[in-house]
């Protein structure tokens, strides 16, 4: 309903999973009898259900076929029990239920909203069964996906950012799983065949590979059949393998990508953590100072507020099942390249020597534990959180003791986890932008 | 033609508590209790709709310079004391309205309270910070628009489709009035349209409605307002005479089409009517994955990657109804452009199915639940309403008047409005993105 809305003093808002709460949402959770595990949080106050089937089937698991575990995933509603997807989605639209589904690295998959009228959740449970548990994979929707995943990928080649993050994985993680690019390559997506998106939805899409998070106004009893419905919809299955390790890099390398822009796109960084890493605190909580927290952060201020050299600066690590990235982006036109990318060398090697002052580590902390109760205040944040949670196998009292953990940090141990796990001399530095030299 | 919809509404209405202080100020507050915490929005009426030729982009530029100080909370002091509160908090600029909002701990409203009220009228814009902070700017021009081709070719797409309405110009401000901004511009701007007397108040959240009354005196009751505010000119957009075409050529890979007709917003419409069934005709096209483009275009014939149809009532003034498209592989932008101008005609001609619109408003009802899972959509809808002059109740009435739309009313605002006559089509023209080295291979460094 909103026109043009320009959001202006920055702030990319990265779903990062991390900080949290002081009266989180209580986490119920069980295992179906064919083993899907099931993380629940009731929402009564409206008639609405949020559900999120989810498994280990994210892009790391393409192996030599790149694009694999995306298509897969977006085949689910292109057709299902017979359905058309011009039926399905007739279906869903008519009772005005939401179906979605989407990749990353680590997962895939399917989610659904529903109002909880009888009538309307009943048929809308049923049609996402449908469509989770029995995707026909109709070839001639398969070609049209794969041609739209081309396109996709040409319309990359127009976009600095993508040519940028793209170049950026491949640097860092080399022929790790990580590196391929999550929809493909033009070679890799035009060799994909229907029987290979077949059989890897039937070893990946199974009940011991998945879970499924539920959040929404129904009771526990309400919930507990619901899950039987969906895992009985499912096979049993085995869960997948573990991911390989990750190695980290040994030397530093620069990647320069010629483009016709008006501004450089910089990409600098270096491997992570993982989910549940026992530096995760302290790598969150010293990235918080540096660039995760907005605009109070070092590099926002070094770049943005001193400099005036860019209008978005951030750093994250983003934890995976393995070892994720380390990562600080920002654009600047094409003539202070150099310059900003000196200030995040510079600031970058001094944070990691010295660490936060005590000043700036208070601060985060306040941050950090004040902002708890933002974090989960609507069912669709809670749902990506226990899906995250059930996903990783993290504690269920995760939201609970989060700030705790944080506030508990202290300078010392932070600049000992900086010192360990990041090495300045061996960072990937990317750069979109301007003439080749 | 059946008035029964395909779904059951579910009513969950929660009245909207409205005060107005004694300085003008207009208090909106709506409780929701799901979660401890608080949305506070503060808007400003005044956009770059207000700004006239030579400072567009005064409006935005002004909500940066809104976070370097006061004489009480200087440069930096306004984040810090957010971050220490642990709040979120941003600004938004739009045609019709600037915004700024946080999203904190309710038991912690006050601070947003006592913050936001100190810069209503105590800015200090230092010319220093001015400067900085316009460099950054131009950098989100180029990011946001000179660097992305789409961008590019809407933002030249609106400067064509309207002749001498302010909604020709971009939001951000054309890259020469950002050259020759001065900080006094600024401080006119400010004393100008910054008044406790042009601003609506809004909070969603846990909160008591009386508490929050008590706060907004405390904090907005002693600023005085501003006493008289002269409305911008009217800038009414003449008469489009014919059909308008525009090619722009720019750095890419994918053609794509924008096609725009001037059609009325609801502040303006003669027909009340009329800009509901124009939503209703832009869900017909594009409201999910089984309305007409996504069905027709993208499936079906497969001819675009992607498709879609925009309408919005909600402007201060008239504007667009808008389809854009982009062929897929193998596919002529042409075609394209054919395949959507003969959807048009088809609604032109034939009245949409029950079928049809009973799925559109089964989404609306839907939506009307999934809507308030959000406390930032809530209030988003409340203060832009009041903010363009059509009044927050507006929001209780919007699902009434959408439900009752027929498809003999969509297809006579087709007829009426979705005339060549009164179209603007934009075409982007790709360049080579590197005549060098097209294939952008990245080269290896140590």
């Amino acid at each position: 309903m909103l026109k043009t809305i320009i959001v202006a003093p920055l702030v990319l808002l990265f779903a990062l999973f991390t900080a949290q709460v002081a009266a989180a949402p209580k986490i119920e959770h069980w295992t179906t009898a064919n083993g899907l595990r099931v993380y629940y949080v009731p929402a009564p106050e409206l008639p609405m259900l949020d559900m999120r089937l989810i498994f280990a089937a994210g892009s790391a698991r393409d192996g030599d076929k790149p694009g694999l575990a995306m298509l897969t995933n977006s085949m689910l509603d292109k057709g299902a029990a017979g359905l058309s997807e011009d039926q399905l989605a007739e279906q869903f639209e008519a009772i005005g239920a939401v179906f979605s589904s989407s990749t990353s690295s680590d997962m895939g998959w399917a989610g659904l909203r529903t109002i909880t009228l009888e009538k309307e959740q009943q048929a809308a449970l049923d049609l996402w069964l449908k469509v989770v548990s029995k995707p026909d994979f109709p070839q001639k929707d398969f070609e049209r996906v794969q041609k739209l995943t081309l396109v996709g990928l040409q319309a990359e080649k127009q976009d600095p950012a993508s040519l940028g993050s793209k170049a950026f994985y491949q640097a860092l993680y080399g022929d790790h799983p990580y590196g391929q690019p999550e929809n493909g390559t033009e070679d890799s997506v035009q060799a994909l065949k229907v029987e290979n998106l077949k059989a890897f939805y039937q070893q990946h899409y199974v009940a011991k590979n998945g879970l499924l998070a539920i959040v929404g106004a129904v009771d526990r009893a309400q919930a507990e059949a619901l899950a039987e419905k969906v895992s009985g919809a499912l096979p049993e299955g085995e869960a997948a393998a573990a991911l390989p390790e990750v190695k980290p890099l040994t030397e530093a390398k620069t990647v320069k990508i010629p483009y016709p822009s008006a501004q450089a796109h910089i990409l600098v960084g270096q491997i992570g953590n993982k989910r549940g890493d026992e530096d995760f605190f302290t790598l969150y909580m010293g990235n918080q100072v540096l660039g995760g927290s907005g605009f109070t952060s070092r590099l926002m201020k070094e770049i943005r507020n001193d400099r005036g050299l860019s209008y978005s600066v951030y750093s994250y690590f983003a934890p995976l099942a393995q070892l994720g990235v380390f990562q600080i982006g920002l654009q600047t036109k094409l003539e202070q390249t150099d310059e900003a990318v000196k200030v995040v060398g510079d600031v970058l090697g001094k944070f990691q020597q010295e660490g936060p002052t005590a000043e700036e580590l208070e601060a985060s902390k306040k941050d950090v534990s004040g902002g708890f109760p933002l974090r989960t205040a609507n069912n669709s944040q809670i749902v990506e959180y226990i899906g995250m949670i059930g996903f990783y196998q993290l504690p269920l009292d995760y939201l609970d003791t989060f700030t705790t953990k944080v506030n508990a940090l202290t300078r010392e141990q932070i600049t000992e986890a900086f010192t360990r796990r990041i090495q300045p001399d061996k960072m990937v530095t990317v750069i979109v932008g301007g003439d080749e030299k | 033609m059946s008035t029964a919809h395909a779904i059951e509404r579910v009513k969950v209405e929660v009245p909207v508590h409205e005060y107005k202080l004694d300085n003008g100020l207009k208090v909106l507050v709506k409780q929701d209790k799901r979660a401890p915490i608080a949305v506070v929005q503060l808007w400003y009426k005044v956009g770059s709709s207000y700004e006239p030729n030579g400072s567009t982009g005064v409006s935005h530029v002004l909500e940066h310079m809104m976070f370097k100080g006061t004489e009480k909370y200087p440069t930096g002091e306004f984040n810090r004391i957010i971050a220490e509160n642990g709040a979120e908090d941003n600004a938004f600029t739009g045609q019709d309205y600037t915004a700024y909002y946080q999203v904190i701990a309710a038991d912690r409203l006050e601070v947003a309270f006592d913050l936001e009220s100190d810069r209503v009228r105590n800015l200090t814009l230092p010319p220093a910070e001015f400067k900085k902070e316009l460099e950054v700017v131009k950098e989100e021009r180029r990011w946001r628009t000179d660097d992305k081709p789409t961008s590019l070719t809407r933002e030249q797409f609106e400067g064509v489709a309207f002749l001498n309405s302010p909604y020709k110009n971009p939001v951000i401000g054309w890259m020469a009035d950002l050259d020759a901004m001065q900080v006094e511009d600024l401080r006119a701007w400010y004393e100008r349209w910054y008044a406790p007397n042009n601003a609506t108040l809004v909070v969603v959240g846990d909160v008591e409605p009386e508490k929050v009354l008590e706060l907004a005196k405390k904090y907005y009751g002693p600023l005085k307002p501003t006493e008289n505010i002269p409305p911008p000119k009217p800038q009414t957009e003449v008469e489009q005479k014919g059909l308008r075409t525009i090619k722009v050529k720019a750095p890419a890979e994918l053609p794509y089409i924008l096609m725009g007709y001037k059609v009325p917003a609801m502040v303006n419409a003669k027909e009340k009517w009329e800009p509901y069934a124009l939503e209703m005709l832009a869900s017909i096209l594009d409201g999910g994955n089984s309305s007409r483009l996504s069905k027709e275009l993208i499936r079906g014939k497969e001819i675009a990657s992607s498709a879609s149809a925009w309408y919005s009532g909600f402007g201060r003034l008239p504007d667009l109804f808008s389809l854009s498209g982009m062929p897929t592989k193998g596919e002529k932008l042409e075609t394209v452009k054919a395949a959507l101008l003969e959807q048009v005609e088809k609604l032109r001609n034939e009245p949409v199915t029950a079928e049809e619109l009973s799925r559109v408003k089964a989404q609306v009802i839907a939506s009307e639940i999934y809507e308030r899972d959000s406390q930032q959509n809530q209030a988003n809808v409340l203060g832009s309403l009041e903010t363009v002059g059509l009044g927050y109740k507006l929001a209780d009435e919007y699902v009434d008047n959408i439900l009752a739309i027929t498809p003999e009313q969509i297809q006579a605002v087709a007829k009426k409005y979705l005339i060549e006559d009164s179209l603007t089509i934009a075409e982007l023209d790709p360049q080579p993105i590197d005549p060098n080295k097209p294939k952008n291979a990245p080269r290896f460094e140590r």
